[in-house]
């Protein structure tokens, strides 16, 4: 019913002491600007380190293990069965890399509603000659439509062009340190021998760096077809199938139901970056934790600046009350002032945070192990302006709480009395 | 002054029990009627300013009963009291009480919208007529911090006026003011009592004050003595 008169008394009250309302009011909006600079920075940088590793690696990876048949033949004879069987000197089966039944397999993933982007894959272990000296490397074949949607290929070819490789015939994309090694560069012929000693020039049409120097210099990308007549198999074999699922956290029981399905082994992306998870996961509660700090500390700012005004304004509450003014208008009054300091505040401190996320994202941030980042990585979530001001709001309200009980408990006939 | 009573106070007894009891007010029973000019006298300590806050609803702690314009007012919450203090009582201080933060008008026109009755622009009206009558007009645009002491008793009557309340109640209204002040509000009092028949109840210790009102009620130790 009051509600006009109760702001413009509110109002009043805060312009009348304008310097000590700003005070309170920048402290909530430097610990806002900070709480989203500091988080937007963080997390940030978090998906970027993340995306380093998780980017780039499929959620399930379907492929043959190199490792000894837990099917010997013993166990298929009826006469043993129910025996214990030792058997000595087992040897791997490394010759079945390749997943059987490729084609019907892509075709299954295809229709299943849970997968949003299958990649197929071939490794192959070859040498790249450089005069006299044999560099070990993996050449690996890939569809590279399919692998720039999915793992952002793209990003990490330096220079060249990555879908020269689907176009060129015998093309080859080079990690930055092979490239280094074989002294080649774009239109170079390198010559490549495979494991059965067959030698193949390909043509470089691209360089790539991936972050990780280690992985760099061993790697290299051709086109699948490209591997499979390196390796003289025919255009159905495939060594990997990498696969997107719309729910990450599907990933390892999809894994296992894919593994048993289709008779190869499954790794989901859970098991193969663990680390990383959890990696991320301290850094935010880190970075929340200060940002909440900061939220606090302003908050006890507007506290006491509530109760110094509380303390000068006791005259004007007793007066307030005399005519007619109840507690419960007094207690609004004083809760309007808190508020206000708290969404003025609190806008301005989302609208510096904003900027100052748009300061950091200027920043130069070069770094060989990084080619596609120019700049500090700043995430511009919506979820922390959102948690920003809700906080800025609930920290003022339990701000004001206290003081503004007391203003509405003032007893007017003390104050006048103790003139 | 007519017969109907505007204020009645019957058998009121109030203790402080803090450090120790002691009985301040004992079985003060007086009426006051419309358009009367009382005052109340006293020496210092005698409890007329505690009376005075029983009765402006301001102390509910007391024994007794308390009647305002016929109504009882034992048994309220304090924002029916808050509501009958904004409508029935006016209140003039000794010390002027006005809100620095606000400008003469705005303090004039508090009470009235507050008691939200009529629309702002009447109030405006209403309360620039009252400081007209006060022969303050052309203050209403200070700031409250920026009149003399006279002023500012004499903005704080025309708050006490603005929602024509059913009794004024002042406590040492000249108490801090020079003699030539004092006359001017004493003047304005009897003008008050005279052409607008508009109830008063002064509490102050200055004799020659309280000689020109319509009736004066003693007190002396929490007593009243004489009326």
């Amino acid at each position: 019913m009051n509600v006009r008169l109760i702001f413009s008394i509110a109002r009043s009250l805060l312009f009348a002491r304008w310097r000590q309302t700003l005070v309170a009011a920048v402290g909530v909006t430097f610990s806002i600007t900070m709480f989203i600079a500091l988080l937007g920075f963080m997390t940030g940088l978090n998906d970027l380190l993340d995306g380093l590793v998780l980017n780039r690696t499929a959620h399930v990876r379907l492929y043959n293990e190199i490792k000894p048949n837990e099917a010997q033949p013993i166990s298929l004879s009826s006469t043993y069965k129910g025996s214990y069987h030792f058997v000595h000197s087992i040897k791997s089966v490394g010759s079945r890399q390749r997943i059987y039944n490729s084609g019907a397999i892509l075709q299954a993933l295809k229709k299943d509603e849970r997968v949003t982007g299958i990649a197929p894959k071939i490794s192959a272990q070859v040498f790249f000659n450089e005069g006299s000296i044999d560099i070990t490397g993996v050449v690996n074949g890939i569809d590279v439509y399919a692998e720039s949607q999915l793992f952002y290929f793209n990003d990490y070819v330096t220079s060249g062009n990555s879908t020269d490789i689907a176009i060129v015939s015998n093309s080859i994309i080079l990690g930055k340190g092979l490239a280094e090694k074989l002294l080649a560069n774009i239109g170079d012929v390198v010559q490549v021998t495979t494991i059965s000693q067959e030698r193949f020039p390909l043509k470089v049409v691209g360089i790539f760096q991936s972050g990780i120097q280690e992985f760099d210099k061993v790697q290299s990308y051709a086109s699948v077809s490209t591997v499979q007549k390196i390796l003289g198999e025919p255009n159905n074999y495939i060594t990997d199938i990498q696969i997107k699922v719309a729910d990450i956290d599907q990933a390892p029981s999809m894994g296992r139901e894919f593994a048993k399905l289709f008779n190869t082994d499954a790794e989901d992306i859970q098991t193969a970056n663990s680390q990383f998870e959890t990696g991320s996961f301290v850094r935010s509660l880190i970075s929340y934790a200060v940002g909440i700090t900061l939220l606090i500390v302003a908050g006890f700012g507007i506290y006491n600046i509530l109760n110094m005004m509380i303390y000068e304004k006791m005259d004007s509450i007793a007066i307030l009350k005399a005519t007619g003014f109840s507690g419960l208008d007094v207690n609004r009054i004083f809760m309007v002032i808190a508020l206000s300091i708290g969404l003025f505040g609190g806008v301005l401190g989302l609208l510096f945070g904003f900027l100052t996320s748009l300061a950091i994202d200027q920043i130069p941030f070069n770094t060989l192990a990084l080619p596609t980042i120019t700049t500090y990585p700043v995430n511009y979530s919506p979820a922390f302006y959102f948690i920003g001001s809700t906080f800025s709001i609930v920290t003022t309200y339990l701000a004001g709480w206290a003081p503004t009980r007391k203003a509405s408990k003032v007893d007017p006939v003390v104050i006048i009395r103790g003139k | 002054m007519n017969n109907i009573v505007t204020l009645q106070a019957d058998k009121i007894n109030k203790r402080f029990h803090d450090p120790v009891t002691v009985h301040v007010l004992k079985d003060i029973t007086f009426s006051v009627y419309g358009g009367e000019f009382v005052s109340v006298i006293g020496k210092s300590g005698c409890g007329k300013s505690t009376l005075l806050y029983i009765l402006s609803t301001m102390d509910t702690d007391f024994e007794g009963d308390l009647f305002i314009g016929g109504e009882n007012m034992r048994n309220r919450t304090e924002q029916q009291l808050a509501h009958v203090r904004n409508e029935k009582i006016g209140f003039v201080f000794q010390f002027h009480y006005l809100l620095s933060e606000f400008t003469v008008l705005d303090n004039v026109m508090l009470p009235g919208l507050k008691l939200g009755k009529f629309p702002e622009e009447h109030v405006r009206e209403q309360a620039l007529h009252k400081l007209d009558q006060l022969g303050i007009k052309k203050l209403a645009h200070k700031q409250a911090n920026q009149i003399s002491g006279g002023e500012k008793q004499r903005v704080s009557i025309a708050r006490a006026l603005i929602n024509d309340p059913s009794i004024i109640m002042c406590d040492e209204p000249t108490g801090n003011l020079d003699k030539v002040n004092s006359q001017i509000v004493f003047d304005i009092f009897k003008t008050l009592t005279q052409e607008f028949h508009q109830t008063l109840l002064v509490v102050t210790h200055d004799p020659e004050f309280a000689d020109k009102t319509d009736r004066i009620i003693e007190m002396e130790d929490g007593r009243i003595i004489k009326q």
